[in-house]
């Protein structure tokens, strides 16, 4: 059952900061999704194997060496925050940890 | 003097090729257009300011000899989904506005070397999320043929970009259809390649173990041309195919020259023929089944019992890989950073961030995603939709073992309008029916132009599908209908769109 609570958490769990008015709103289409969709169980019976991937490949492997890079100006070129070499962010503990 | 902007791209090509023509004209043709009509399209994100230098370049390397490749100095517009070294790619996305990434995708990569010439990226529904463009966050795509009608989506911008003749080539990427839909109802032709047929690298991912990027056109031998350019194995996408593809183009002209239907087992499939579909949809969709017919074709019909569930595991497989996939947009290595009001931790500026930067449908499925992985709902949801997967796999191999290739409506309507689905999420995702199935399954699809319908003047796309590995079939077979059809109607489907305004 998809409540108000329930998209609140998952909206945590996504570290997507939703306001009361998108939770009320996305709990009401989940639950009509939600309802639409469940059908998958009806077929999904214990002898049916899952599929991951539409052509499985195995052991996809390449030789252990080093290939082109991004150097690191490149790799911070896109970074909203960076001291040169490093990305920055703000503190990742806050006061009541 | 002809209009180069009307032209395909091989025939582009040969003019080229015979020097009649520059790459320098053709690319100033093709900007000229777009100055003159995308106010009203809206196809491109961005114009690149590097196309006449770069076709300059080219028309250099004709002049002292080069060898190059066919498709030299044709211009192509590319799907803001693929990484651009000179060109924001933002993926229709706010949390991506203005970012260049530092590395060339590596179909971008490739048509850079066959000295193809990028005029710019092109509109789509944010992260590919979406049938209709309207889900950008920088505005809608306009259907060129009635331009208060959706092109389609996501990739609706490279699909208007070449209907609206803005460009002759486009690059597009499918994860349940974003490229075979847009080319039904604007009235061009679009290929879904073989999972691992065309690399991933560097297409900004939607769900991996369904995207797959493909050519937008407007006649199926441009498709095959452009299809053996980006083909090929990438040792940067593990999910790659090491497969040695045969000349698309080949089969294509093959395909065109007159009786290669004879004796091909074409089969349609019961549940995609379906009577919830538009009326003139069906009635050409069942005129080009007989026309096959009369050329020889042997129609089948075939049964996909399993198909009724694809469009609900689809929506659970596809939340679940992108709320996974987009957890890396999180405000440190790259594009949007929304400090919360008084600071705070790096999670609450990620969460403010997301907030912020990801537009409602992103929200919805991200949300939707999570809730199917969340423990104590992953068998049942998640898992499920993955039984369905191998169901549908098996329906689709036992419709293989009495047809070459597959058929249906590519769309089950034509365009519809714009706002008419958008605040309604499940109808938005219903019209996924007829191409989710070969996403699902891997295997190749493509969308061409089966005629106007009869009621509203506006375009129907065939789908032709086709096994795993076998995109070949598709060139051939497509080719054959299409010549079939421009000889019945004595003209091109696309010759038929409405004069734009030009401004």
């Amino acid at each position: 059952m998809i409540t108000n609570d329930v998209v609140a958490h998952l909206a945590n769990l996504s570290r997507i900061a939703l306001t009361p008015e998108e939770i009320e709103k996305l709990t009401g289409e989940l639950g009509v999704i939600l309802d639409a969709i469940n059908k998958v169980q009806e077929v999904a019976t214990a002898d049916v194997p899952a599929t991951s991937h539409p052509i499985p490949l195995v052991n996809v492997f390449r030789p252990d060496v080093i290939g082109d890079t991004l150097s690191a100006e490149e790799a911070l070129s896109g970074a909203p925050e960076h001291d040169g070499s490093r990305f920055k962010v703000s503190a990742i503990l806050g006061e009541e940890q | 003097m002809t209009d180069l902007t009307r032209l395909s791209a091989s025939e582009l090509s040969e003019k080229l090729q015979s020097r009649e023509i520059s790459s320098v004209e053709v690319t100033r043709a093709h900007l000229d257009r777009i100055a003159a009509v995308d106010g009203d399209i809206h196809a491109f994100l961005h114009i690149s300011k590097d196309a006449i230098d770069t076709a300059e370049g080219i028309d250099v390397l004709r002049r002292i000899g080069e060898d190059l490749g066919p498709l030299a100095g044709v211009p192509i517009a590319i799907k803001d989904v693929l990484c651009t070294l000179d060109m924001p790619s933002t993926a229709g996305s706010k949390i991506l506005q203005g970012w260049i990434p530092p590395y060339d995708a590596t179909v971008v990569r490739k048509l850079r070397e066959a000295n193809l010439v990028p005029l710019g990226k092109t509109n789509m529904d944010e992260f590919a999320m979406g049938s209709s463009t309207e889900h950008s966050a920088y505005g809608p795509t306009h259907n060129p043929w009635d331009l208060d009608r959706i092109p389609g989506g996501s990739g609706g911008g490279s699909a208007a970009a070449v209907a609206a003749f803005e460009a002759p080539l486009a690059l597009g990427s499918d994860t349940g259809g974003s490229i075979r839909q847009p080319a039904a109802v604007t009235g061009s032709v679009g290929v879904k390649p073989t999972y691992g047929g065309v690399s991933r690298y560097g297409a900004i991912a939607l769900a991996s173990s369904l995207d797959q990027v493909g050519p937008v056109t407007r006649t199926v031998l441009d498709a095959a041309l452009l299809h053996d350019v980006i083909g090929g194995h990438d040792p940067r996408d593990s999910t790659s195919l090491r497969d040695e593809w045969p000349s698309f183009a080949d089969a294509a002209r093959a395909g065109a020259r007159g009786r290669s239907l004879e004796g091909v087992r074409v089969g349609v499939v019961k549940e995609l023929d379906a009577p919830g579909f538009q009326a003139g949809v069906s009635q050409r969709f069942h005129e080009t089944l007989e026309l096959l017919a009369a050329n020889g074709a042997e129609i089948v019909e075939v049964s996909a019992p399993n198909f009724e569930y694809a469009v609900a595991a689809y929506y659970l497989i596809l939340p679940a890989e992108a709320s996974s996939n987009l957890a890396k947009f999180d405000s440190v290595r790259f594009g949007l950073r929304v400090n919360p009001v008084g600071g705070g931790t790096v999670e609450d500026v990620m969460a403010a961030t997301r907030e912020a930067g990801f537009g409602p449908e992103v929200k919805r499925r991200i949300i939707l995603g999570t809730y199917a992985l969340s423990a104590g709902y992953y068998d049942a949801y998640y898992g499920s939709a993955q039984k369905v997967r191998t169901l549908i796999q098996r329906d689709f191999a036992s419709a293989f073992d009495k047809a070459d290739v597959l058929v249906s409506p590519a769309a089950p309507t034509t365009a519809f309008k714009l706002g008419e689905k958008l605040e309604d999420p499940l109808a938005m995702y219903l019209n996924d029916v007829t191409t989710i199935p070969a996403n699902l399954a891997g295997i190749p699809g493509m969308g061409l132009p089966m005629g106007l319908a009869p009621e509203d003047g506006l375009p129907t796309g065939l789908q032709i599908m086709a096994p795993a590995r076998q995109d070949v079939r598709l060139y051939s077979v497509g080719a054959a209908i299409e010549a079939l059809l421009e000889d019945k109607w004595g003209r091109t489907l696309i010759s038929q769109v409405p004069e734009l305004v030009t401004r």
